[in-house]
């Protein structure tokens, strides 16, 4: 089973408590997701897409149930241990980019390594070809500021594998750019799951831009809905 | 630490470069307030040895123990002093070489048509005494010669009385009547520094006995002894004989025996006192200063909150976001530190300059030893980064979910 699935949440729960309020942002939710898939998340909004997010990029720990990821269950583990495991086996790709807005492409595209103390040589090295794969050879030098929106999230696509990981996370990756833009950034993405096999999950309200995964889970009030099959295969 | 934590830390001061500059400021006033204190307390330290070892190294100083007799009236009110007889049992003990008393009284003296109340020593004019005399200090000549052994109605003026004591300055010739008796100038003494001793006047020791009916009353005793080296055995030797003559027990003495060394000794406390209350003063300055740093790290801390949940997000772990706000908190005191350390030494250029200026000579040498560079360095870094604790731990702490909704 391990083998199969990269990501495994059995019977998820996350509960926050607001005031004397239980509020279920997670209700038993339960999903696999296949190594080296394209699986979308859709859902309105409130429907636990985020808390989802949240919990399979080890950010967050559940309340209650099991999430194994590349087969280690981390439902339980340290904020430290959390953090080590996201800068190894995770990248994030976010909604408003996220970018450190004093340094340049490059350096943000090293911040991540530096975290996994790689030497400054190969980082440097890292960088530029990973700035090359998502066309900005020639932005290396350039503050976020100085980008347009489409080339900060090229950015952050490359920041997100900078350290190699198994599994790219994006929260809605076009919900800022114009839609010839995000196209541009979903082939991108696409391109990263055929070419390097990576595990993308993409969590998206729009529905154009999920048929590009190769599945497509639903969420409502923080349960899956149904199960559909995506564009491709 | 990490080269690009330090640039972590220099982009966000230079991002909200006002904000730092006041944050520095803050340190730079006591980094650079301790430094100049530091420098100019151990310059002025330096000169008070330099000029010990040039001049005082040898001398004694004898006094009655119940303080100067300088006059009929004093020596009334105080049953100790000192007689010629303890000049010769001085003279007699090992070491010593030369001995002379010294009197003294507050007495009028006018000139010309002006008459005021001026302190009038008397020392020996021995030959062995005049040899002695030009290394002290306040006894030396800049004009006209020395007392002789044949001078009797004869002064030497101290330099401030010379020049500006009296409407019209004193000259070498000119007659000075000090309680009725005129006295012609032979000498003017050099600017010793001290303004009680620049308004005196010396005249003979038996002309003053003379006049002034000392008897027996010798006053202060100077005393130099052969070789400096030993001048602490040659004191103690002094004190001895003195007890045994005076017939008293050790700590019941009716005379006090100072060394230069001792005087020295005394003046530097006093002086190292007051250096250290205006040093823990100018700390409180420093206080001040790392408590603007935690505001600006705790105020830095709530601006980046987001920041921080995208570095926890790419794999920071608490200790990484721990040394990040760290490092600016210590870059913050490091920079402020360097700039206090340039404005104090600056500070403690400009006091020598304006000290040589006003005197003439140079009397305080700022130094700036390298433990005193280094030390102000690591306790500003040091400011700093005690000061970025608390902010920082608050960081690191972030959870990175909240952080990242910020």
């Amino acid at each position: 089973m391990s083998k199969k699935y990269i990501i495994e949440l059995s019977n998820v729960w996350k509960t926050y408590t607001i005031g004397k309020v239980d509020v279920h942002a997670l209700r038993g939710l339960t999903l696999n997701v296949k190594r080296g898939e394209f699986l979308a998340v859709m859902g309105p909004s409130g429907s636990g897409k985020s808390t989802a997010m949240n919990m399979i990029g080890s950010l967050d720990i559940p309340t209650k149930g099991v999430i194994k990821l590349d087969g280690q269950d981390i439902s339980k583990l340290h904020e430290s241990d959390l953090a080590q495991i996201r800068g190894q086996k995770i990248g994030f790709i976010f909604q408003k980019f996220n970018l450190l807005p004093t340094f340049t492409a490059k350096e943000n595209i090293m911040l991540p390594m530096t975290f996994q103390k790689m030497s400054q040589e190969e980082k440097l090295k890292r960088a530029e070809n990973l700035l090359s794969l998502v066309g900005l050879g020639d932005r290396m030098n350039h503050l976020p500021s100085e980008l347009s929106g489409g080339q900060q999230q090229r950015v952050a696509i490359a920041r997100a594998l900078a350290n190699n990981p198994e599994v790219v996370l994006a929260d809605e990756p076009t919900g800022n750019l114009d839609t010839k833009t995000g196209n541009i950034v979903m082939q991108y993405l696409k391109k990263l799951h055929k070419t390097q096999g990576k595990t993308i999950v993409l969590v998206t309200h729009d529905s154009d831009i999920a048929r590009e995964a190769q599945r497509i889970e639903r969420l409502r009030d923080g349960a899956l809905v149904n199960t559909k099959r995506g564009n491709k295969k | 630490m990490r080269a690009e934590y330090i640039k972590i830390a220099f982009n966000n001061i230079l991002k909200r470069r006002l904000r730092s500059w006041l944050t520095m400021i803050g340190i730079f006033i006591g980094i650079s307030a301790v430094v100049a204190l530091i420098s100019l307390g151990q310059g002025a330290q330096a000169a008070i040895d330099e000029e010990f070892a040039k001049s005082g190294a040898d001398r004694i100083v004898i006094q009655p123990a119940g303080g100067f007799s300088t006059s009929p009236i004093s020596v009334e009110m105080t049953s100790e002093k000192l007689v010629e007889r303890d000049i010769e049992i001085v003279k007699g003990v090992r070491g010593v070489d030369v001995v002379t008393p010294m009197r003294s009284k507050i007495a009028r003296v006018k000139f010309k048509d002006e008459t005021k109340g001026l302190f009038i020593i008397a020392i020996s004019t021995d030959k062995d005494v005049l040899q002695r005399v030009e290394t002290v200090d306040f006894l030396r000549v800049e004009k006209g010669r020395q007392l002789t052994p044949q001078d009797q109605y004869k002064a030497i003026a101290g330099k401030a009385l010379a020049d500006d004591l009296f409407e019209r300055s004193v000259a070498i010739g000119d007659k000075l009547i000090i309680d009725e008796v005129e006295f012609e100038v032979v000498g003017i003494q050099k600017d010793s520094g001290n303004p009680g001793q620049n308004a005196m006047v010396r005249i003979p020791t038996d002309t003053a006995k003379e006049l002034f009916e000392f008897g027996d009353d010798i006053g202060t005793m100077m005393v130099w002894v052969k070789d400096a080296k030993n001048i602490d055995d040659v004191a103690d030797r002094i004190a001895r004989v003195l007890r045994k003559e005076h017939d008293v027990e050790v700590g019941q003495e009716d005379f006090t025996i100072q060394t230069a060394s001792q005087i020295v000794e005394g003046f530097k406390q006093i002086f190292g006192a007051v250096t250290a209350v205006l040093i823990g003063i100018a700390f409180i300055s420093l206080i001040v200063g790392g408590i603007g740093i935690m505001n600006t790290m705790y105020t830095s801390v709530l601006e980046r909150t987001k920041e921080i949940g995208i570095m926890k997000a790419i794999g920071a772990r608490n200790s990484d976001v721990l040394q990040i706000f760290l490092t600016e908190a210590g870059v913050l005191g490091f920079v402020g530190g360097l700039i206090g350390l340039a404005i104090g030494a600056g500070i403690s250029k400009l006091v020598e300059f304006a000290i040589g200026v006003q005197y003439g000579i140079s009397l305080i040498k700022a130094v700036f030893p390298t433990s005193l560079l280094v030390g102000a360095m690591v306790f500003s870094v040091g400011v700093g980064i005690l000061s970025g604790a608390l902010p920082a731990l608050q960081a690191a702490k972030m959870n990175p979910v909240d952080a990242l909704r910020k």
